[in-house]
């Protein structure tokens, strides 16, 4: 049963005098801070930068195929178009998106640490991602790169003379700006939990960001040994996936999508962690089935590293190996469905609110069970074979990465925004936002189901006359989508002025960093605290407040 | 009031005496802040064995494609100094190992010797090893920038039981040495950083940093040497040591 808590009057709270913002001032108290909730925000300055920029390459990519000819652009220039967007999306925004930035400022408050365990390498991974993110632009500016974002051999290696070196030194080094980071979350969930924090009483947010994090140390290395041999192949011309000389470009493929599938996890996980937050503070209720979703994590953690071979079907792996992985892929849709029923239930007679994090959950739940359904249709080897490679595959990892993981971390930063920043964003306009992106989400890439149906491939700046009406409707849509995602940009930045002050706990949340003053010391907590209650304790947190109310008194 | 602040106060002091100065802010004992750089280290040598983890995939599957090519790139190395360059590392291992000893006595002087060998040490490995690429150049062993198939389809005076291998086999001989230069490269890539990170570590045990109870940097370095130290005793025997139990 859900336990009904009053929102406490917003009008009497005022700012703390000291927080992490204003402990210390100058760019060089920034550039050379230990404090992770200070890296957290340099990461979503960064990282929203990268998204606009790859959300102008999405615009002309969906400006290109208004007209049925390759009209606006050359081919060439197409390529390099959705191969940057791809690039700057994956691993400059996706896989950073939440746990960097969300992450980053909220795991060591919630298991109760003064800070992550190793304050520099935290640091030393943001300079990481900004050499990465500026080895990008620089293969940008230079001309670009063509190869789409998988660098597929030979292509990357002998046919094309576009930058793919730099773009590969990027991701090398982005690369480990994310083995840092998942190095950093493992250890300090392992060793800097607050006295009476259990395994079992951390938030939901915490296990899926362990299990994220084991991802990233686990795959994101291959990813790197790869890129480099890719590299050493172009640059001196080594022949360990070059077919001339003996070497074979499926082993690529494998070592490739052995970091590539589990990356997809990299990026949904941790907005699974928001989802699970944000469902349980609007519907006053604990995550029903809590170990089910912990536990949930780590499998949809253990399976995503043994099914990479569904994205080489059609490349030539055997009949049976491809069997193997198609039932292993399907397994996925197991622990995925019990997360989504699980969340379902917890709505289920609790005391819904519509704010807007809510409506971005509610957004998250739908598109990412299409998404990940559509999922399931592509790990069946007949429908893959029909469907891989068109826009069908477009329409369907965009519901899970932009469905779904971009949901999340709006629905993340809105949540988080007053624990922060310290203000309320203003909630009229950011409901707009939130149904405006839904709306112009499923115009965007609904009608590329269906075009991918109907056998419309993908990467191509031209296709027939008779896809046009759907190519209309999706980029309209992505018009739309354009708004719903610069809306937030504007109000978010106006309420850092001018928002209403929020206040400690603007959500009656239980979370741990509800209960410190927002925005939060830079050592969070004023002496550690001693966590005698489960996650999502509604009951406590009631009683915690009449017994404040009552002292007060 | 004022005179039981001023009489508590001096306790105050000692309590945080208690603290060393290594003690990081956000740790709550010296036991946690140990633990934790340990279990840090260990987690960072995961990672690692997952980045050479790819290039051993990439062996175990073309030694298996092309073994003959594999056999005949093998005989062209030396044995000789292989080994020597395994017995280097191995010391190498002794001596960072009887550092962390020193410092866990608290001998700064010794510490300060260890380290300096197994700099030395480290510096023979490299050496020896630039040596053995300068020999693969001049003849004509490297892939992509300087390769011949001649030595491999004519009869090998070192190997005269090896016959010469046709012409399409010894072109593959070029995947064993793309992976021969991409392993050791990686490997010496490796030896590299950790003889600079010694040299910074050597810089700071002077100062008497690592000999007052803050074991843990030296200890850590530690597992990271040995580390690189196993990853060689794995190369040595997949790239030397081909088929030499028939």
């Amino acid at each position: 049963m859900s336990t009904i808590v009053m929102l406490p009057d917003q009008q009497t709270a005022s700012l703390p005098k000291r927080s992490y913002l204003n402990e210390e001032y100058g760019l060089k108290s920034w550039l050379l801070t230990g404090d992770h909730k200070r890296i957290a925000i340099l990461y979503l300055i960064s990282i929203t930068i990268f998204f606009f920029i790859g959300g102008f390459f999405a615009g002309m990519i969906r400006l290109e195929l208004l007209t049925p000819p390759s009209d606006l652009m050359a081919a060439d220039t197409y390529n390099k178009m959705f191969t940057m967007h791809g690039i700057i999306m994956v691993f400059l925004f996706l896989v950073p998106s939440v746990p960097a930035t969300i992450g980053n400022f909220l795991i060591p408050i919630m298991v109760g640490a003064k800070d992550l365990a190793f304050p520099k390498v935290n640091l030393l991974s943001w300079y990481l991602y900004v050499v990465g993110g500026i080895l990008v632009l620089a293969a940008l500016t230079l001309g670009g790169v063509d190869t789409g974002w998988t660098f597929t051999t030979p292509l990357s290696t002998h046919y094309l003379n576009t930058h793919v070196i730099t773009a590969g030194l990027a991701i090398f080094v982005a690369g480990f700006s994310s083995i840092f980071t998942g190095l950093n979350f493992i250890v300090t969930i392992h060793r800097m939990r607050a006295p009476g924090m259990t395994w079992f009483r951390l938030p939901l947010f915490v296990w899926s960001h362990y299990a994220a994090s084991v991802l990233m140390v686990l795959g994101t290395p291959v990813l790197a040994i790869t890129l480099v041999l890719v590299i050493l192949e172009r640059v001196i011309g080594i022949g360990v996936f070059d077919p001339a000389k003996g070497g074979d470009p499926l082993l690529f493929q494998h070592l490739f999508w052995f970091y590539s599938h589990p990356a997809v996890y990299i990026m949904i996980l941790p907005g699974f962690g928001v989802i699970s937050e944000v469902i349980s503070t609007f519907s006053r209720k604990r995550v029903f089935g809590y170990t089910a979703v912990a536990f949930s994590s780590v499998a949809i953690a253990v399976f995503g590293f043994f099914v990479w071979a569904h994205h080489m079907f059609i490349m030539g792996v055997s009949n049976y190996s491809a069997l193997v992985f198609s039932l292993l892929t399907m397994l996925v849709a197991v622990p995925s469905a019990i997360k989504i029923f699980n969340w379902s239930f917890t709505l289920y007679k609790g005391s819904i609110t519509f704010e807007t994090p809510m409506l971005y959950a509610f957004g998250f739940m739908g598109l990412f069970t299409i998404g990940g359904l559509t999922g399931v249709f592509l790990g069946s080897m007949g429908m893959d074979i029909h469907l891989t490679e068109t826009y069908f595959i477009v329409a369907h990892f965009h519901f899970v990465m932009v469905g779904g993981m971009l949901m999340a971390f709006l629905a993340g930063v809105h949540f988080w925004w007053p624990k922060m920043t310290g203000r309320m964003y203003p909630e009229g306009i950011s409901k707009l936002a939130a149904l405006i992106t839904f709306v112009g989400f499923n115009l965007t890439f609904f009608p590329q189901f269906i075009l991918g149906y109907l056998g419309m491939p993908r990467r191509y700046a031209a296709y027939p006359p008779e896809f046009q009406a759907l190519n209309v409707l999706s980029t309209a849509g992505a018009t739309v989508l354009g708004v719903g995602y610069v809306l937030p940009l504007l109000y978010l930045a106006w309420s850092l002025k001018y928002g209403k002050i929020a206040g400690s706990n603007p959500w009656q949340a239980t979370g741990l960093e509800w209960q410190i003053q927002s925005p939060p010391l830079t050592e969070n907590f004023v002496e550690t605290p001693v966590i005698d209650y489960e996650a999502y304790d509604y009951e406590w947190l009631a009683n915690k407040t009449k017994h404040e109310v009552q002292t007060v008194g | 009031m004022d005179s039981q602040a001023i009489a508590t106060h001096p306790e105050h002091e000692e309590t945080a005496h208690e603290h060393p100065p290594f003690l990081r802010h956000h740790f709550a004992t010296v036991e946690q802040q140990r633990e934790t750089a340990t279990f840090g280290m260990w987690l960072f040598l995961l990672t690692e064995i997952m980045f050479f983890g790819g290039m051993f995939c990439a062996y175990l599957i073309y030694r298996n494609w092309y073994y003959p090519a594999f056999v005949a790139g093998s005989h062209q190395l030396s044995i000789v100094l292989g080994t020597v360059n395994t017995a280097v590392l191995i010391c190498s291992s002794f001596t960072m190992a009887m550092g962390v000893h020193s410092a866990e006595t608290r001998n700064r002087k010794a510490l300060i010797t260890w380290l300096l060998l197994t700099i030395v040490l480290g510096c023979v490995f490299l050496g020896i090893k630039a040596d053995e690429y300068h020999e693969k150049w001049e003849k004509h062993h490297v892939p992509g920038l300087n390769f011949s198939v001649h030595d491999f389809v004519r009869e090998n005076p070192a190997y005269p039981d090896d016959k010469p291998l046709p012409l399409d086999m010894a072109d593959k001989t070029q995947v064993y040495f793309s992976l021969y230069f991409a392993m050791t490269g990686m490997h010496a890539l490796h030896m590299i950083i950790g003889v600079s990170l010694l040299i910074i570590l050597v810089a700071r045990a002077w100062t008497g940093a690592y000999t007052e109870g803050h074991v843990a940097p030296i200890e850590n370095f530690g597992l990271y040497w040995h580390f690189v130290d196993i990853v060689w005793i794995f190369l040595f025997p997949l790239l030397y040591l081909i088929s030499r139990h028939q």
